[in-house]
């Protein structure tokens, strides 16, 4: 793409291609407003605001109490009463404290109004760990919004993906919850996944929602991730070629909606499927994936799905019990082998 | 309430122990960490949250406590388990991730268990209120003696699970006593942007129990306070809220650059530093000499350092151990 439009490559973290985001649309759109701890002179814990206060004030890019309830409560009636706000929920681990804002109300107004009330807005959270935070701030929990009917979730892999993604979730009527994995947020201390930083076009862009993307094509096996777990699949799928296996890496962006036709297609040609999740194993997205393949056609398989998820455990402290649990890509070439043994 | 000559060099005692302890972390935290500060690496990975400063607000309150009371601390819970007794070596260890930590490494920094002393904490703001809360009613309902004390930041207050256990607590008098570390910040957000009311003692009011203001960052001043309302809970006579104004004398964690600080408030803050305030008040009032100071100070650096030592010679725990004790 940049050779054919002659513009100079500009790489982006995660982090600051959703500030630029939504920096582009509150630039076009005075509805568009930020509410969340730490997001104003701080910039974010871990970036996504940084130089927004500058531009817009304080008034519209508010430091919060540590009061989520209250915020995303509140969000939930200005994005009714014609606001566009965009909250952020430092860890997702902290829902526990304002879920009932997040999935009685932002998730279901629009349904029990009969469609009579919008509710635009988006909710911005961190997800994973891999950096011995423990279980309070290291989950990644997308099946649990997933799961609750009414809020779309968006979990993006790289900054390209994750600028699209994120003006596409301010343009929507509907909540979004925006899901980024900490350890893609370039971030330098939290380590960093290079392959998240990536060429960002300066103008607007929106991506579809359910629209997964398939990110290496294959022939052997599919391999279905989304955030973190892409990369990992991506080094596992570099693995595998050099065992002459070809493997098919898809990124789901989107778990709400689900591109389940992308994975289907997939799985019909290569006959294998792996899923790769940093969420729990259990009840959980992979869970989720398997059953789209399965329901929809058993034929085309040649072995049972595999999953590679984290365990169903508190996420421990503890370096060697935390790097055990996490998902990795030699565990998804041992899945592999499974499959081949099958 | 006035501590005797004992109590004075205890609080001394520990909050040196809880300084020194701090000081070791500090330094052990930046291994593997330079250049590039990457929060994954190091002998103590993931977020580290340090007190020193604020040592008054845990020695005044536990000066009171026996290792029968219930304590609930915070993300910031270094001052207050030392001062309630937690095993400093197994503390260690734990913050370290190491097998013979108190959670065999699971919980690391930000939940550390001491059931020995009935100790614990809990890294989602305000949430260690209500498990307090929770100790309070059942020591009641099995007419055991104790009290249950409750930390939390001030910006803990802004939090619903703060208006929800203060209005039980006085409801059902229970013997329970919040007390909140007015650090001034939470995070890079401080206590001005954070509420419209100045004092936060002024709002038990609104639930029906005494709230106290202690000024200072004064550790004897903090024991006058507290020893009222944990006198006044263990006589039955209900909740107390307390605010200690106090001073945090490092960053929200490490690796914090700070930059939402005021030019020249860290300095300012370090010149009141409470542990050599103590010391010069402590030899000015009687209760030490020089000589004697110096020896808690050793006696402290010795206890920390067998704690560090203790934690670094440790092994990890085998991987697989992650799988367990996620039931009883
Ligand atoms: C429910 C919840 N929201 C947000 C956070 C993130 N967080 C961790 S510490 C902190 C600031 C806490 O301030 P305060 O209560 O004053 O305690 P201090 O850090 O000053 O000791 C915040 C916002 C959290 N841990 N839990
Ligand atoms: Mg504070």
């Amino acid at each position: 793409m940049t050779e054919q439009t002659g513009r100079n490559e500009r790489r982006l973290t995660i982090a600051r291609a959703m500030a630029e985001a939504v920096a582009q649309e509150m630039r076009i759109d005075p509805r568009v407003f930020l509410m969340g701890e730490d997001i104003a002179t701080l910039g974010g814990v871990f970036g996504n605001t940084r130089g927004l206060v500058e531009e817009f004030g304080p008034e519209r890019v508010r430091d919060t109490p540590i009061s989520e309830t209250a915020f995303i409560g509140a969000a939930v009636g200005a994005a009714a009463d014609g606001m566009r706000p965009v909250v952020e929920l430092m860890f997702v681990d902290f829902f526990g404290v304002c879920m009932d804002a997040i999935y009685n109300l932002m998730a279901k107004n629009i349904y029990f109004s009969g469609g009579g009330i919008k509710v635009p807005m988006v909710l911005m959270t961190s997800t994973g760990g891999g950096y011995s935070d423990a279980g309070q701030h290291s989950q990644c929990l997308y099946a649990t919004f997933a799961h609750l009917p009414g809020m779309k979730v968006v979990a993006p892999s790289n900054a390209y993906d994750a600028k699209g993604l994120m003006t596409a979730a301010l343009r929507d009527d509907s909540p979004v919850v925006y899901m980024f994995h900490k350890g893609l947020q370039g971030m330098g201390w939290l380590g960093t996944e290079p392959g998240a930083t990536v060429d960002v076009p300066e103008t607007s862009y929106t991506l579809p929602f359910g629209q997964a993307a398939v990110v290496r094509e294959g022939r052997d096996v599919t391999i279905v991730g989304l955030a973190m777990g892409v990369h990992n699949a991506l080094k596992a799928a570099d693995d595998l070629a050099r065992r002459g296996v070809s493997a098919e890496v898809i990124d789901l962006r989107t778990l709400v909606p689900l591109d389940r036709d992308t994975i289907r297609r997939s799985v019909a040609k290569t006959g294998r499927l792996i899923v790769v999740d940093e969420d729990y194993h259990s009840f959980g997205v992979s869970g989720e994936i398997i059953a789209s393949v399965v329901e929809h056609d058993l034929r085309g398989l040649k072995a049972p799905p595999q999953r590679v998820a984290y365990p169903d455990v508190p996420i421990p402290f503890s370096r060697p019990m935390e790097q055990f649990c996490l998902p990795n890509p030699a565990k998804i070439v041992q899945a592999f082998d499974r499959m081949a043994q099958a | 309430m006035a501590p005797t000559i004992a109590q004075k060099r205890w609080m001394y005692r520990h909050m040196l122990i809880s300084r020194r302890f701090e000081e070791a972390i500090e330094r052990i935290y930046f291994e593997g960490k330079t250049p590039a500060f990457n929060m994954a690496n190091g002998p103590i990975p993931g977020e580290m949250h340090l007190s020193n400063g604020q040592e008054p607000c845990a020695v005044g309150v536990c000066a009171h406590l026996d290792a029968g009371d219930v304590v609930t601390s915070t993300h910031r819970p270094h001052h207050v388990a030392v001062a309630k007794g937690v095993d400093l070596k197994r503390m260690a260890a734990e913050i370290f991730g190491k097998a013979a930590g108190l959670s065999g490494g699971r919980g690391g920094h930000m939940h550390i268990f001491d059931p020995a002393v009935n100790f614990s904490c809990s890294g989602i703001i305000a949430q260690g209120m209500g498990p307090a809360v929770g100790a309070a009613l059942s020591r009641k309902l099995q007419g055991k003696p104790g009290v249950a004390v409750a930390f939390l930041g001030e910006g803990a207050v802004n939090q619903g699970a703060f208006h929800e256990t203060l209005n039980l607590a006085a409801l059902w008098q229970l013997p329970v006593v919040f007390v909140v570390e007015d650090n001034a910040w939470g995070i890079s957000v401080s206590k001005r942007q954070s509420t419209a009311v100045p004092r936060n003692d002024v709002r038990a009011a609104a639930y029906g129990m005494p709230g106290t203001y202690v000024p200072g960052n004064d550790p004897l001043a903090v024991f006058a306070a507290a020893g009222e309302a944990i006198e006044r809970a263990r006589g039955g006579a209900g909740p107390t809220l307390i605010e200690i104004e106090t001073y945090r004398l490092a960053g929200h964690f490490m690796g914090d650059a700070e930059g939402y600080r005021p030019a020249g408030e860290k300095d300012a803050l370090f010149a009141r530093d409470p542990i050599p305030a103590l010391r010069r008040r402590l030899i000015e009032d009687g209760s030490l000499d020089e000589a004697e100071a110096d020896a808690i100070e050793a006696a402290a650096q010795a206890t920390v350092d067998e704690a560090i030592a203790f934690a670094r010679a440790a092994d990890y725990p085998a991987p697989e151990t992650a799988l367990e004790r996620v039931f009883a």
